[in-house]
C-alpha cells in the first residue's frame, strides 16, 4: 500500500515535470534550440510571483496575470535578439549563448534575493498541504493533483493551438522548413518568437508550481533545466504527450528510490533517464543496423 | 507598366555569380517560358524574384513598386507565388493544411480549397493525408495549389515536371491550361523544350546566368532555341 | 620564390612562438625560486586554469562538442586523488593515477554519451557530473557534503608543498598543452579539425569520426580530471559540491570562448583573461559572476571567433605551426591554410 502511495504520488509528481519540460520540448521541436536557460526562466517567474505576492499581496495565482504575459513577453524578446542570432552564429552558439545567459539570470537573482530559499506556498492559505486521504495508506495533495491537472490542460492546450489554428500551423511549417514558408507568406521571425512566447508563458506556470510545492533559492534553475530534460528524454523529444508520459516515469522512479534513501530520489531519477537513453540510442543503433543489413549488407 | 519588370537583375551563390544581369518583362495573362540547361541560373533568378534569394544588384518591380528589398513573405502578400524546385511541401502535414497556409499570405481572389481540388481532382481524395505520403504528381499538383492559394498575381513555376511519368506531366500540364485564361501571369521553367513552346506565349533562353534568347513562342524556331541553349552563337558572345 | 609550391607548417611568427614558449616554461620552473609565496599560488593557479581551458577549447572548439558536465572529471580527478592518499599512495604520484582514472571514466562514457548531439550532450553530461556527484556522496570516506581533507600533504612542509604543487601544476600544464598540440598536429588532428568544420563532409572522406571524437572526449577527461586532482592538492580540502559545480564550466565556457575557440593561443589567452579578471573582480561576488555570464553570451552572439580569433583574422598571425601552408609557386600568395573554416 505504501509503494502504491509512493507510485500515485510519483506519478503526480510527473505532472509537475512535464510542466517543466513543455516549454524545452515545444523549444525545442520548433527552434531546434535547447535553452540552457530554461530552469533559470522558471526561478525567476517564481521570483516574480514572490515579489506580488509579498510586496502587493497578490496571490500567486493572481499575479499570474502579470507574469504570464510578462514571461511570454520575455520569450518573444528573448527569440529576438539572442536565440535567432544564435541559430545564425554557429552550431554552438545557442547552447553557449543560453548557458551565459542562465549565469546572468542566476546571479542577478541572487544579488536581489540573496541565498535564501523562499516559497510560494504560504501565499496560498494550506493549498500546499490540504489532501484528500482515500485509504489509511494513500492520499493525493490537492496541490499535486491541481499541478497534474494544468499540465494536461497546458501540453492539451498547446496541441490544440499547433493543430487547430493558423498560427499553431504556421509555426509547425516553420519548423520544417523556414526557408518555404515565406514563400506562401509566413513570416518565419514572427512564427519563431511567438511559438518562444507561448514557450515562456509555460515555463511561468511551471514557476508558480514550483514555488508552491516546494522551495526554492536563485541556483534552483539548474536542477529544474535537468529535471525538464530528463523528463523529454524519456518521453522522446518533439512529443508533447510523449513529455507527461516522460515526466510520470521520472517522478515515479523518483519517489520509489526516495524509499531507499534521500539520494535515491535523485539516483534512481538519474538512473532512469540513463537506462532509458541507452536503450533509445542502442535500439536507434540496432535497427539502423538491421536496416542496413536488410539493404544488402553494405556497413 | 509591366505588372513584372526585372532590370540588371544580378544574384549570387557566395562568390559564384549565378544571375548576371537579366531584364525582362511579364505583363498579365502572359505565360513566360524559361528554359536552359541546368547550372544556367534559372531556379536562382526564381527564387530571386519571389524574395528567397537576395539581390547582388539590379531591380525588381511588381506593378511599378520596386519590391527587391522585401523579404519573400512581403512578396507574397503583393502577390508573387513561387512553386520551389523539388516541391517543398510540409511533409508532416496534410493535402488541406498546405493549402490552408497560403492564406497567411492575406489576399483575396478566386483560388479556395475549393477551387483547388476542382482544378487538380486527384487531390480531392488526398485532402486529408500527410503530403509526405503522396505521389510526385500529387505532390506536384499540391505545391502549385498551394502557391495558388496566395490567389498571385505572378506565379512562378520551377519544373513542375521533374521526377514525374509523361502521363502525369501531361494531365499537370492541362490542369495548367485552366490557369491561363484567369489573366494570372506565369513565369515557368521548364527542360522539355516542347512542352515549354507549347505551354508559353514567350520563351527566354538563357545560359551561364545570362538571357540569350528572348521572342514570342510563335516566332521562334525550335532550333532557334537549341543553339541558344546550348551557347552555340554564330557571331561571338551575346549582350 | 620556386615555381614549384612547398607545403610548411612553421611560419617565421610560430618559430619565434614556440621557442619563446618552450623557454618559458623552462624559466618557469625556476618559479618557486624567484617569485614570493603569495606569486606562486597564483601561478599555480593560473596553470590549473590553463589545463581546463585547453582541455574544454579542445572539447568544444575541435570535436564540436560543448559539454556542461566537465566538472565530473574535475571532481572525479579530486576523487580519487583523496581516495588514492588515503590508501598510502605517495600524494603526488596520485595526482597522476587519479588524472588517468578520470580519463578511463571518460572512455568508458565515451562510447554512450558522444551519441548525444548538440543541447542533448551538453545537459547530459551535465546529468553525469550530477551523478558522479551524488556516488561520490555515497563514499564514507567524503561523508556527504562534509567532505574530506588530503591529510597526507601535511607531511610536507607548506614551502615543500606550495613548491611541490607549483611544479606539478606547471608540468601538468605542460603535459596538457604537449598532448593537445600533439594531437593537432597528428593526422587525427586533421580529422579532428575536419569534423569540427564539417561532419559529414569528413565522415564521407573516410574519417573516422565516432574514433576521433572519443580520442577527444577521452583526453578531455583526462585533463579536466588532473586539474581537478591539482586543485585538490592546492586547496587541500575536498568537498563535493565545491568540484562538481557547474560554475566550473561556466569558468571554462568563459575562457574558451573569449580566448577563441577552436584555437590553441586562444585558450591560452582565454586563461590568461580569466585570471586577470579574476584577480581583479572576484571579491565583487555576484556581480563577477554576472559579468562572466554576459560575456559569454555577448562573445558567443557577436564575436564567435573571440579575441584570438580577432586578432588572427586581421593579423594572419599564428603562434603554434598546426596546419598546413602552401609557399611558393607562381602564384606567391599564401593559398591555403588547414586550420581554420572559412
Amino acid at each position: 500500500m505504501i509503494l502504491l502511495n509512493q507510485i500515485l504520488q510519483g506519478a503526480l509528481l510527473g505532472g509537475y515535470y512535464a510542466l517543466v519540460a513543455c516549454g524545452l520540448s515545444f523549444m525545442f521541436s520548433v527552434m531546434r534550440v535547447i535553452n540552457l536557460a530554461h530552469g533559470s526562466l522558471a526561478v525567476l517567474a517564481g521570483y516574480a510571483l514572490y515579489v506580488l505576492a509579498d510586496r502587493f499581496g497578490l496571490s500567486p495565482f493572481t499575479g499570474m496575470l502579470i507574469v504570464a504575459p510578462g514571461m511570454a513577453a520575455l520569450g518573444w524578446a528573448l527569440q529576438r535578439f539572442v536565440l535567432e542570432r544564435a541559430s545564425r552564429a554557429g552550431l554552438l552558439a545557442p547552447v553557449l549563448a543560453t548557458f551565459g545567459l542562465s549565469i546572468v539570470i542566476d546571479n542577478l537573482m541572487f544579488e536581489r534575493f540573496g541565498a535564501d530559499t523562499r516559497s510560494l506556498a504560504p501565499f496560498v492559505d494550506d493549498l500546499a498541504y490540504a489532501s484528500w486521504a482515500l485509504t489509511d495508506d494513500i492520499a493525493i495533495g490537492k496541490l499535486a493533483l491541481m499541478t497534474f491537472a494544468a499540465a494536461v490542460i497546458v501540453l492539451g492546450g498547446i496541441q490544440l493551438f499547433l493543430t487547430r489554428t493558423s498560427y499553431g500551423r504556421a509555426i509547425r511549417a516553420t519548423a520544417e522548413d523556414a526557408d518555404t514558408v515565406g514563400l506562401i507568406g509566413v513570416n518565419p521571425r514572427v512564427a519563431n518568437a511567438l511559438a518562444a512566447a507561448i514557450a515562456l508563458a509555460s515555463v511561468s506556470l511551471a514557476g508558480l508550481f514550483l514555488g508552491l510545492r516546494a522551495t526554492f533559492d536563485p541556483y534552483s534553475g539548474g536542477a529544474q533545466l535537468i529535471f525538464a530534460f530528463e523528463a523529454t528524454v524519456i518521453g522522446g523529444a518533439g512529443s508533447l504527450w510523449g513529455t507527461l508520459i516522460g515526466g510520470i516515469v521520472l517522478g515515479v522512479a523518483q519517489s520509489l528510490g526516495a524509499l531507499i534513501s534521500p539520494q535515491g530520489f535523485f539516483l534512481l531519477g538519474h538512473g532512469v533517464f540513463l537506462a532509458v537513453l541507452f536503450a533509445r540510442l542502442a535500439f536507434d543503433d540496432f535497427g539502423a543496423r538491421v536496416r542496413s543489413a536488410l539493404a544488402g549488407g553494405r556497413a | 507598366m509591366s505588372l513584372l519588370a526585372l532590370v540588371n537583375v544580378q544574384a549570387r551563390h557566395g562568390l559564384l555569380q549565378a544571375v548576371r544581369g537579366v531584364s525582362l518583362s511579364l505583363e498579365k495573362g502572359e505565360t513566360l517560358a524559361l528554359v536552359g540547361a541546368n547550372g544556367a541560373g534559372k531556379t536562382t533568378l526564381l527564387r530571386a524574384i519571389a524574395g528567397a534569394h537576395k539581390l547582388s544588384g539590379g531591380s525588381i518591380s511588381l506593378g511599378g513598386v520596386d519590391v527587391g528589398a522585401k523579404p519573400s513573405y512581403a512578396r507574397a502578400a503583393l502577390g508573387i507565388a513561387l512553386t520551389p524546385e523539388g516541391r517543398k511541401l510540409f511533409s508532416r502535414m496534410t493535402v488541406e493544411e498546405n493549402l490552408l497556409l497560403a492564406k497567411a499570405a492575406g489576399r483575396s481572389g478566386a483560388f479556395d480549397i475549393d477551387a483547388i481540388m476542382a482544378i487538380f481532382p486527384n487531390l480531392k481524395a488526398r485532402r486529408k493525408s500527410l503530403a509526405g505520403s503522396l505521389s510526385g504528381g500529387e505532390q506536384q499538383a499540391t505545391a502549385i495549389g498551394r502557391a495558388l492559394m496566395t490567389n498571385p498575381d505572378v506565379l512562378l513555376l520551377d519544373e513542375v515536371s521533374l521526377g514525374l511519368a509523361p502521363i502525369v506531366v501531361e494531365r499537370l500540364y492541362g490542369q495548367l491550361e485552366a490557369l491561363k485564361g484567369s489573366g494570372l501571369a506565369i513565369i515557368l521553367v521548364e527542360q522539355d523544350l516542347k512542352r515549354a513552346m507549347a505551354a508559353a506565349t514567350r520563351i527566354a533562353c538563357m545560359l551561364e546566368g545570362e538571357i540569350v534568347l528572348e521572342g514570342r513562342a510563335g516566332e521562334l524556331t525550335r532550333e532557334a532555341i537549341m543553339r541558344a541553349y546550348f551557347g552555340l552563337r554564330s557571331s561571338g558572345r551575346a549582350a | 620564390m620556386s615555381l614549384v609550391p612547398s607545403v610548411k607548417r612553421w611560419t617565421p611568427a610560430s618559430r619565434v612562438a614556440v621557442t619563446v614558449g618552450i623557454a618559458a616554461l623552462a624559466a618557469l620552473a625556476a618559479g618557486p625560486a624567484l617569485f614570493g609565496a603569495n606569486a606562486v599560488d597564483k601561478l599555480t593557479t593560473l596553470f590549473i586554469y590553463v589545463i581546463l581551458a585547453v582541455m574544454w577549447n579542445a572539447l568544444a572548439g575541435y570535436a564540436g562538442l560543448v559539454s556542461i558536465g566537465q566538472q565530473a572529471f574535475f571532481g572525479l580527478g579530486a576523487y580519487f586523488t583523496a581516495r588514492l592518499a588515503d590508501a598510502g599512495l605517495p600524494v603526488y604520484a596520485t595526482l597522476g593515477i587519479a588524472a588517468l582514472g578520470a580519463g578511463l571514466v571518460g572512455l568508458g562514457l565515451s562510447a554512450f554519451m558522444l551519441k548525444l548531439k548538440g543541447g542533448e550532450f551538453a545537459i547530459g553530461m551535465w546529468v553525469v557530473a550530477e551523478l558522479a556527484h551524488l556516488l561520490v556522496n555515497l563514499d564514507t570516506l567524503v561523508r556527504g557534503e562534509t567532505g574530506t581533507s588530503l591529510i597526507a600533504l601535511n607531511a610536507f612542509t607548506s614551502e615543500a608543498r606550495r613548491a611541490d604543487n607549483y611544479w606539478a601544476a606547471l608540468a601538468g600544464m605542460a603535459l596538457s598543452l604537449g598532448l593537445v598540440f600533439w594531437l593537432l598536429r597528428s593526422r587525427q588532428g586533421v580529422a579532428i579539425q575536419a569534423i569540427r568544420d564539417d561532419e559529414a563532409a569528413a565522415e564521407a572522406v573516410g574519417v573516422r569520426v565516432a574514433a576521433s571524437k572519443r580520442l577527444v572526449f577521452t583526453l578531455a577527461a583526462f585533463g579536466a580530471g588532473l586539474a581537478g586532482a591539482l586543485y585538490l592538492a592546492t586547496a587541500t580540502t575536498f568537498q563535493p559540491h565545491a568540484y562538481f559545480s557547474p560554475q566550473w564550466t561556466a569558468y571554462m565556457v568563459f575562457m574558451a570562448v573569449v580566448g577563441g575557440l577552436g584555437t590553441f593561443e586562444g585558450a591560452i589567452l582565454g586563461a590568461l583573461v580569466f585570471f586577470a579578471i579574476e584577480a581583479l573582480f572576484g571579491a565583487s561576488g555576484v556581480w563577477y559572476l554576472v559579468g562572466l555570464g554576459a560575456t559569454s553570451l555577448v562573445f558567443a552572439l557577436f564575436f564567435p571567433k573571440g579575441v584570438w580569433g580577432a586578432i588572427e583574422g586581421r593579423t594572419g598571425l599564428r603562434l603554434l605551426p598546426i596546419g598546413y601552408r602552401l609557399i611558393g609557386g607562381e602564384n606567391k600568395q599564401i593559398v591555403a591554410s588547414a586550420t581554420k573554416s572559412a
